[in-house]
């Protein structure tokens, strides 16, 4: 397992992947190199969060590790965080907490 | 005690525990077992008076009958690792006490049965079964040691407290360990078909035939059925606020803790793999949701591994669970570099080196290799020298697997 080219931040875990896992910590303003493309974050994303390889457009399928996990409910832009808010399962609804810890899908 | 490094060469061997069925343990403990819930605390008394030997709690709380509880408790009873059984009953349960005694002691194992009503009440069982650990300690001390190759081991996985980096790191890791082992001839156990939900074409291309490449896609079908039905798939909050979005996403990250080895059978709760290879333990109870959830805990799904025979669980985290298990040792396997930091008292080995690129797969995957060994050879795991020894044990419904699931 690499790190894609000079970034130190996010690892690519298969080629066909179109997301990338943050090991490092990210700020705002923080930048990184993707496929030899530079990335300026504007949000904190913590490590083993996810981050749009490149832009993925609204429901096509997102891979990771090769294998689909779900598809895009919007138009993601590359480097851009992914989880609830723009990711959604094929299978069933993901149940989570919100901020006053009431159970929401 | 002493085991070889090299996974490559020939196979270590290591000492064991030879029990009458010719089966062999890596462990030699007393195990006090409770037959409905009424009976839980004078279990507990009595082991807490044995506190830094190897006396351990398990135990069915249901005060009615139910065939999975009964076969679980019947082969955790005989379970190699366990050397002599105290049963603990109320008098009223309907739980088959004779029938387990029985096995048990056809098994070869010493076994007594306290029952608290005809013993006298709390105290008079306290006693009663306090002086006959004590003297059964003694006995099992005679238990003959034998060698025991790898190729005899049993090793079950689990992850639990999950979070994105137990998908990147730890898990890949074992899947490594777990080619290594059975490259080397042992029995390796992965489970949680619900964590499998959407890979299945995936996993059944891995049968050794296509009959059980079938019953591996219809197991996680019905996975995804039951789960439906409980309106939850097996998704916590912790795991979103690690970064996982889906199940999907979850199910590669708990998928890959099986390696690259081809899929040797198909077993449910309490069926033992007569022979080396990698097998999927389905948890999913058969038939309509009955009794809730297939398993409410990481510990309901560690006593179903130690249940099919593992020796050895190896269980990875992310968020930092600390459990362990009464009978089997279990090795904790960190994925996230942060949470091995904060919390490496309860490690066994820091996958998280990997997320730092301080270390490869390969080699974080034959450090866990090692691990097996050195815990099978007597060393105690992190959980095991803490002093954990959770166990839940809950109602399920199973049918028995076809005969496609384990092909000759």
């Amino acid at each position: 397992m690499q790190s894609e080219g000079k970034s130190r931040k996010l690892l690519r875990i298969h080629p066909d992947d179109n997301v990338l896992i943050v090991v490092s910590p990210v700020s705002p303003g923080d930048r990184d190199l993707v496929d030899g493309r530079e990335l300026v974050f504007t949000q904190n994303i913590a490590i083993g969060h996810k981050v749009a390889a490149r832009e993925i457009k609204a429901a096509e399928k997102v891979y990771k590790c090769g294998v689909p996990i779900g598809s895009a409910k919007e138009l993601i832009p590359a480097g851009a965080h992914m989880h609830l808010h723009n990711l959604k399962s094929d299978y069933i609804a993901t149940y989570t907490l919100d901020k006053d810890n009431v159970f929401v899908k | 005690m002493s085991s070889s490094s090299n996974p490559s060469g020939n196979s270590p061997v290591l000492q064991g525990f030879l029990r009458s069925d010719g089966r062999k343990g890596i462990r030699n403990c007393i195990v006090v077992a409770y037959l409905v819930e009424c009976a839980h605390h004078v279990a507990r008394e009595i082991v807490d008076s044995f506190r830094g030997q190897p006396v351990h709690v398990i135990g069915f709380g249901g005060c009615y009958p139910n065939a999975y509880a009964d076969r679980m408790m019947n082969r955790l009873c005989t379970h190699p690792n366990v050397g002599g059984v105290l049963l603990l009953s109320l008098g009223c349960e309907s739980f088959n006490r004779h029938r387990l005694a029985q096995n048990i002691a056809e098994s070869g194992r010493p076994v007594s049965a306290v029952v608290i009503q005809q013993a006298g009440g709390t105290r008079k069982s306290i006693e009663a079964g306090t002086a006959w650990v004590r003297q059964a300690l003694r006995q099992i001390a005679d238990v003959p040691r034998t060698p025991l190759a790898v190729n005899e081991l049993v090793v079950g996985t689990i992850c639990g407290g999950s979070d994105a980096t137990s998908g990147i790191s730890a898990n890949p890791a074992v899947g490594r360990a777990f080619d290594l082992l059975v490259q080397q001839g042992a029995a390796t156990i992965f489970e949680e078909t619900g964590e499998m939900i959407g890979l299945e074409d995936v996993m059944s291309a891995r049968a050794i035939t296509p009959e059980l490449g079938h019953e591996l896609k219809q197991s996680v079908e019905k996975a995804a059925y039951y789960y439906k039905q409980m309106g939850h798939a097996s998704f916590a909050p912790g795991n979103a606020e690690g970064g996982l979005t889906t199940i999907e996403e979850k199910s590669i990250g708990a998928y890959c803790k099986s390696g690259d080895s081809a899929i040797s059978g198909l077993i449910k709760p309490g069926d033992v793999p007569r022979k080396g290879g990698l097998y999927l333990l389905d948890v999913v109870p058969d038939g309509e949701p009955r009794f809730g959830f297939p398993n409410i805990n990481d510990n309901a799904e560690i006593a179903e591994l130690i249940a099919c025979g593992s020796h050895v669980i190896l269980f990875t985290t992310g968020r930092g669970s600390v459990v362990g298990s009464a009978i089997s040792p279990v090795i904790k396997v960190c994925a996230n570099p942060e949470t091995y930091d904060r919390m490496s008292d309860d490690m066994d080995v820091n996958a998280g080196k990997i997320l730092r690129l301080e270390a490869t797969v390969d080699e974080v995957g034959r450090e866990i290799y090692q691990k097996v060994l050195d815990v099978a050879s007597g060393m105690q795991s992190c959980s095991e020298s803490l002093g954990h020894q959770e166990f839940v044990l809950t109602y399920k419904s199973f049918e028995p697997i076809g005969p496609a699931c384990l092909p000759a």
